[in-house]
């Protein structure tokens, strides 16, 4: 059993920002390996420590910048890691959910894993859909957002729950090979020890170009365009207290008071 | 022309969400100059297909197969119905089973995809708002092409209402069953805990600014101090700092208290989908710009390590 689980590079914006020709600055942004695929990372790795599985690989698509990121992913006890890159993907603004999909296809075709696992969401564009695509792409089972999964190699299936809004799981078996997207919660990622993260400087990581995929530059060109990006206007109409800690909460106080919210 | 909007429902009954999606979509239709057709898949269609026959709808197609939920039954269900009516836009809602089902159908279907969508028009071509960075940006995003399969944010429409006078139709769709990978065993419910948020008038809620779980002692005492039930935002029940029942939001509980502050916790959709329906909102938190403050009615811009001891004094 071979599992192989995407990852991305996240962007997360400081709280004070500027946006320029729609995009913003980067010396706002703070760059992270996205919150899910921590989790994904997780339960792939306790697969091969668990002994259901044989191997972990990971795979990016980002700059070089995301290989501190990947390497993260390998001090957590990944095997080997890919990253895929190529100038094109770094003049488009926006990769749709397909074009990402056919990069992961094309990496999915040379490792043939038994299982994927991808985040349910990147944190910073939220399509939430590249996991689903791919497995429509490849011709495996699916199931989105699933928050506790035990697979059972030996029967080529996965008994996951789904989390349903409301709290309420739906609880489904899904043949292998399958796509599960892995929602935060499932487990509780490790950080990476020192040991991992010098064993890490070790493992291989395989950057690969969209040439070495059998793909070209053409696949930047998606049917999206962003055309434009702006902080939206504020619907606040909340009154603000002013002041330092002890008169702002002096406010608080006297509101939750008068409300008669609070009996002291 | 054609929209095609696909409703969800589950457990019997249809979900708000589809009512909105009747909205969204007749502003669709009008503005592309398209008919607006809606899809309900499983559990009892036909009945179904009679609620959802609101104002702007021309037809409905019900497709009587299986009872709950299955994405494999969704995509074979859309794809016979598309093959049918050549739709220009498919709308889905941006539930977590429309993020099961609508990249797949985009997908085989070959449309471009938007999801997460909060605003739509139509200018010789579909273009989407949608945010991004934690709701701190909005984006424009212009689909190239006739086509798009979209999913609608939940609440961002109001729903439809009034009588329609749709035609309504039941599709016999030949589901392969062989292709269907997926079995759903049944449902299971989260435990109930040592609270019932929904019951509490008063909620002091945590969130990712409290950093450690030491640090929730201060949160403790606060709640002891004024008589607050304690609830949070997800990453500190999925760090195991807090019980499951203690989330508030999308996937845990929906609150609606006289008063609930959210204290370091920025307002994502998810969350904010379980607190907006307090009757006052108060925000304790460091970034001006947070979300959170968008749907507060009061609001501190400061640091919670110096508010929340100094409002722990004002009780004691
Ligand atoms: C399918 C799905 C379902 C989900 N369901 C839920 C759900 O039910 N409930 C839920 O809450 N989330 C849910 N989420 C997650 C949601 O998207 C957000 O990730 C989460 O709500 C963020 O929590 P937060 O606001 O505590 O953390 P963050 O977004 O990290 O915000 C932390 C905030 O604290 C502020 N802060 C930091 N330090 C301080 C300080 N010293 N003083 C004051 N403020 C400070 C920051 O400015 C920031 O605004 C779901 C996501 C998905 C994809």
């Amino acid at each position: 059993m071979k599992v192989l689980v995407t990852v991305k590079e996240v962007a997360q914006v400081e709280d004070e920002f500027e946006i320029a020709d729609r995009e913003i600055a980067a010396q706002s942004l703070d760059y992270d390996l996205n919150e899910w695929d921590d989790y994904a990372i997780e339960e792939g790795v306790g697969m091969v420590e668990d002994g259901v599985a044989d191997e972990v690989v990971s795979v990016t698509v980002g700059p070089e910048r995301s290989e501190e990121t990947i390497r993260m992913a390998l001090a957590k006890g990944v095997d080997r890691a890919i990253r895929v890159w190529d100038d094109s993907l770094e003049a488009a603004e926006l990769l749709d959910p397909s074009a990402k999909a056919k990069i992961l296809e094309a990496v999915v075709e040379d490792e043939a894993p038994d299982l994927v696992l991808t985040g349910v969401q990147a944190d910073d564009d939220a399509f939430g859909a590249t996991g689903v695509t791919l497995a429509e792409r490849i011709g495996f089972q699916w199931a989105a957002v699933v928050n506790d999964l035990d697979l059972d190699a030996d029967a080529d299936v996965a008994h996951v729950h789904r989390e349903l809004e409301g709290g309420v799981d739906e609880v489904t078996d899904v043949e292998l090979p399958a796509v599960l997207t892995i929602q935060t919660g499932i487990n509780e990622p490790r950080y990476a020890s020192l040991r991992g993260i010098r064993q890490a400087q070790r493992k291989e990581l395989d950057v690969r170009g969209l040439d070495d995929l059998g793909l070209d530059g053409s696949i930047a060109d998606g049917p999206l365009t962003l055309t434009e990006m702006y902080e939206p206007e504020t619907e606040s109409d909340a009154t603000i207290w002013e002041g330092d800690a002890g008169e702002t909460a002096g406010n608080l106080a006297e509101y939750l008071r008068d409300r008669g919210v609070i009996d002291a | 022309m054609s929209v095609l909007a696909v409703a969800e429902h589950r457990n019997g009954e249809l979900r708000d969400v589809s009512f909105e999606l009747l909205t969204a979509g007749r502003e669709l239709a009008d503005a592309a100059g398209a008919d607006l057709h809606v899809a309900v898949i499983s559990g009892d269609a036909e009945a179904f297909a009679e609620e959802l026959n609101r104002e702007g709808v021309d037809a409905i197609h019900a497709v009587t197969y299986g009872d709950e939920f299955n994405h494999d039954v969704y995509v074979q269900a859309i794809e016979a119905l598309a093959a049918d009516l050549d739709p220009t836009f498919l709308l889905a809602p941006n539930s977590v089973n429309g993020l099961d089902y609508a990249p797949a159908i985009a997908e085989s279907l070959d449309l471009p995809l938007v999801t997460d969508v909060i605003d739509l028009a139509y200018d010789d071509g579909l273009v989407a708002t949608r945010e991004m960075y934690g709701s701190k940006v909005e984006t424009t995003i212009e689909v190239d092409g006739d086509r798009a399969a979209v999913t609608v944010r939940p609440t961002e429409w109001p729903p439809a209402e009034g009588l329609g006078d749709a035609e309504i139709g039941v599709v016999d769709v030949a589901i392969d069953e062989s292709a269907i990978g997926s079995t759903i065993t049944g449902f299971e419910e989260a435990a109930e805990g040592d609270v019932n948020l929904e019951d509490a008038e008063f909620i002091v809620s945590i969130g990712r600014g409290i950093e450690e779980e030491e640090n929730l002692e201060l949160i403790e005492e606060l709640c002891e101090v004024t008589g607050a039930t304690m609830g949070s935002s997800r990453p500190i029940v999925d760090n195991d700092w807090l019980p499951d029942n203690r989330q508030v939001g999308q996937s845990g509980a929906v609150v609606t208290p006289d008063v609930y502050i959210a204290i370091g916790i920025s307002g994502a959709v998810q969350h904010v989908a379980g607190m907006k329906g307090s009757d006052t909102i108060i925000a304790i938190n460091t970034d001006p710009n947070a979300p959170i403050f968008d749907i507060a009615d009061y609001g501190i811009v400061g640091d919670l390590f110096e508010v929340v001891p100094a409002l722990i004094e004002e009780f004691e």
